[in-house]
């Protein structure tokens, strides 16, 4: 630790340095942060309040009487095709996400704790797909899908999204980290088979990763605009990224469908606000570390 | 499963099994496939009427001589590379400032401030660039009539939006490496009389080098690839072209103008150029975490 060893040589001036130099400092810049971070959210929600006339006049942050006449109209577009892009959000988030969740863990598991020939290739090689920008899987993807007839369809925006590089990672740093191989080596001297010990020995320890490799691709799933952008062309399948982007394309140049825009991305927001609150100790971001504690 | 899996030297082929298996139809296929495309063209013969008259031949790297010799794709390139400039400058610096100032004794509503600055996490781009979008329109603005969308600002517009999505999660990283610095160093280093500053500027910045590395090139293999956030902007103003970065341009040459070739070539030099700058970022992080099982 170079940087321990420089400071063993106080300087004269360092002295003068108090305990608490910066006072209110860290604290007052930390609010800033948290407006800046806070303010379009807040604006969303009480745009969404609004009247169509409300949302040009009254003041920004002043909340309207239009929240369920906007709600109304939303539903009512195009006989509630809202509805059918967050169902089908949850859909393509949940269960990619489930799906990502298991190959993730068996296979980071099966990485960290097995020694075979072409272990390193293999584990190089998943965890390079991080590094394929998106775009250069996505159009060849699509040309393959619809070579085959599965274009515009469920599975052509579900499949692409299971293999998860940064899921493996994960999973191969909590087996290390929450799993000693002393425990399976007394699982096969009692005769427990390789399925079984994973099953019964590594799944129950892994169960707390094993959530935040969900949460991570749900979001990263739920988030995802490129992929059913390019693979989608019928408006039932999207998902709420692509229907709110047809929304702005058709109606911006229409002042009067703003408020529909807007009471969608307000209601876009709640479901992954509310996961995010309420799973907050599960967002561990340990991205080079096994500092993994449960 | 068979019933007699359990010989040991299959087990981690089975078990890894459904990973390779995605890997092979849904990365090597598609890159091989893109490959191959870059390196076709279709050649019209007489009219290009009539079944036969269109053929795919051999190009050799006509594509690619032409995606490099492209002057609209590389002024793509260039607003990409102002843009990331900014973006990761201002957003790791903040991510930086965040994480040390959480990480200070002393903070009040550390807690509430963590999880708001990590919220835009969880906010969709295409949700982030509306909220902006409309924020910036004059009619709605609460900042007046200040041009955010103007061929001049709409750089920084959308820099805005992407610094304001990923600020939280670069200060979390970076944070969550902070708490995991034993205590004592800085308790030495107290003795030995350093200020607050001194700690910050001598230990922990240094310490979280290799997690600003990671982060950072995360960040440009990001931006290198926008898409969502100035395809969503575009509907607001007129100012941002279809081929605004490299990669809408793709999208439009596979998409709407039909030229899947030179589509694939393009994408093959981002990904040319999206693995050198990863590659570095490997050799420096790879050993650290996994030097041993």
């Amino acid at each position: 630790m170079t940087a321990v060893t420089t400071l063993t040589r106080p300087e004269g001036h360092a002295r003068a340095a108090t305990r608490r130099p910066f006072g209110i400092a860290p604290t007052a810049v930390l609010v800033l942060g948290a407006i800046y971070t806070l303010f379009p959210v807040g604006w969303v929600v009480v745009a969404a309040t609004k009247s169509k006339a409300e949302l040009f006049s009254t003041p920004t942050f002043a909340p309207g009487t239009g929240l369920l006449s906007n709600l109304t109209d939303l539903f009512a577009y195009r006989d509630g095709v809202f509805w059918l892009w967050l169902l089908n959000t949850v859909v393509y988030a949940g269960g990619g996400a489930v799906l990502s969740t298991a190959v993730s863990t068996i296979s980071g598991y099966t990485l960290a704790k097995y020694a075979f020939p072409g272990r390193d290739l293999i584990f190089n090689l998943l965890i390079g797909g991080i590094l394929v920008p998106s775009v250069v899987l996505a159009i060849p993807q699509y040309l393959l899908f619809s070579e085959i007839g599965l274009a515009d369809t469920y599975w052509a925006v579900l499949l692409p999204q299971i293999l998860h590089p940064y899921g493996i990672y994960l999973a191969r740093i909590y087996t290390q980290a929450a799993i000693p191989g002393s425990l399976l080596e007394a699982g096969r001297l009692d005769g427990a088979g390789e399925w079984r010990l994973f099953r019964q020995v590594a799944l129950p320890m892994l169960t707390p990763g094993m959530v935040t490799i969900f949460l991570f691709q749900f979001v990263a799933i739920w988030n995802n605009f490129l992929l059913p952008f390019i693979m989608l062309g019928d408006d039932h399948k999207f998902p709420l990224t692509v229907g709110l982007y047809t929304l702005l394309a058709a109606g911006a140049n229409q002042p009067s469908l703003y408020n529909l825009i807007i009471t969608g991305t307000m209601l876009s927001l709640v479901p992954l606000i509310a996961l995010f609150l309420t799973m907050q100790r599960y967002w561990r971001t340990d991205l080079s570390g096994g500092a993994v504690k449960s | 499963m068979p019933e007699r899996v359990s010989r040991p030297r299959a087990v981690p082929y089975v078990f890894l099994a459904p990973a390779i298996v995605l890997f092979v139809l849904f990365m090597a296929v598609p890159i091989g496939y893109t490959a191959y495309l870059s390196v076709r063209r279709t050649k019209v013969s007489g009219l290009g009427l009539g079944r036969g008259a269109r053929k795919e031949i051999f190009a050799g790297l006509d594509n690619y001589a032409a995606a490099i010799g492209d002057g609209e794709l590389w002024a793509g390139w260039l607003r990409v590379i102002g843009y990331g400039a900014l973006v990761l400058a201002v957003m790791l610096g903040f991510a930086l400032l965040f994480a040390l100032m959480l990480d200070t004794k002393h903070v009040h509503l550390a807690r509430f401030t963590r999880i708001s600055i990590f919220l835009p996490y969880a906010v969709p781009g295409v949700a982030a660039t509306l909220m902006w979008g409309f924020l910036y329109l004059p009619s709605l603005s609460p900042f007046g009539d200040r041009p955010f969308l103007s061929a001049g600002a709409v750089t920084f517009s959308m820099a805005n939006v992407a610094v304001w999505g990923g600020t939280g999660f670069n200060m979390l990283v970076l944070y969550t490496t902070l708490r995991a610095v034993p205590r004592d160093y800085y308790e030495a280093a107290r003795i030995d009389g350093a200020g607050e500053l001194q700690i910050a500027l001598k230990i922990k910045i240094p310490m979280l080098i290799p997690a600003i590395i990671l982060t950072g090139v995360f960040s440009v293999i990001a931006t290198i690839q926008v898409f969502t956030e100035p395809t969503t902007l575009r509907p607001l103003t007129n100012t941002i072209s279809s081929t605004w970065s490299p990669l809408m341009k793709i999208y439009r040459d596979a998409f709407v103008t039909g030229d899947l070739y030179s589509a694939a070539a393009t994408s093959m030099v981002i990904a040319a150029i999206s693995l050198v700058l990863s590659f570095g970022f490997l050799r420096v992080v790879k050993n650290r975490a996994f030097g041993e099982t």
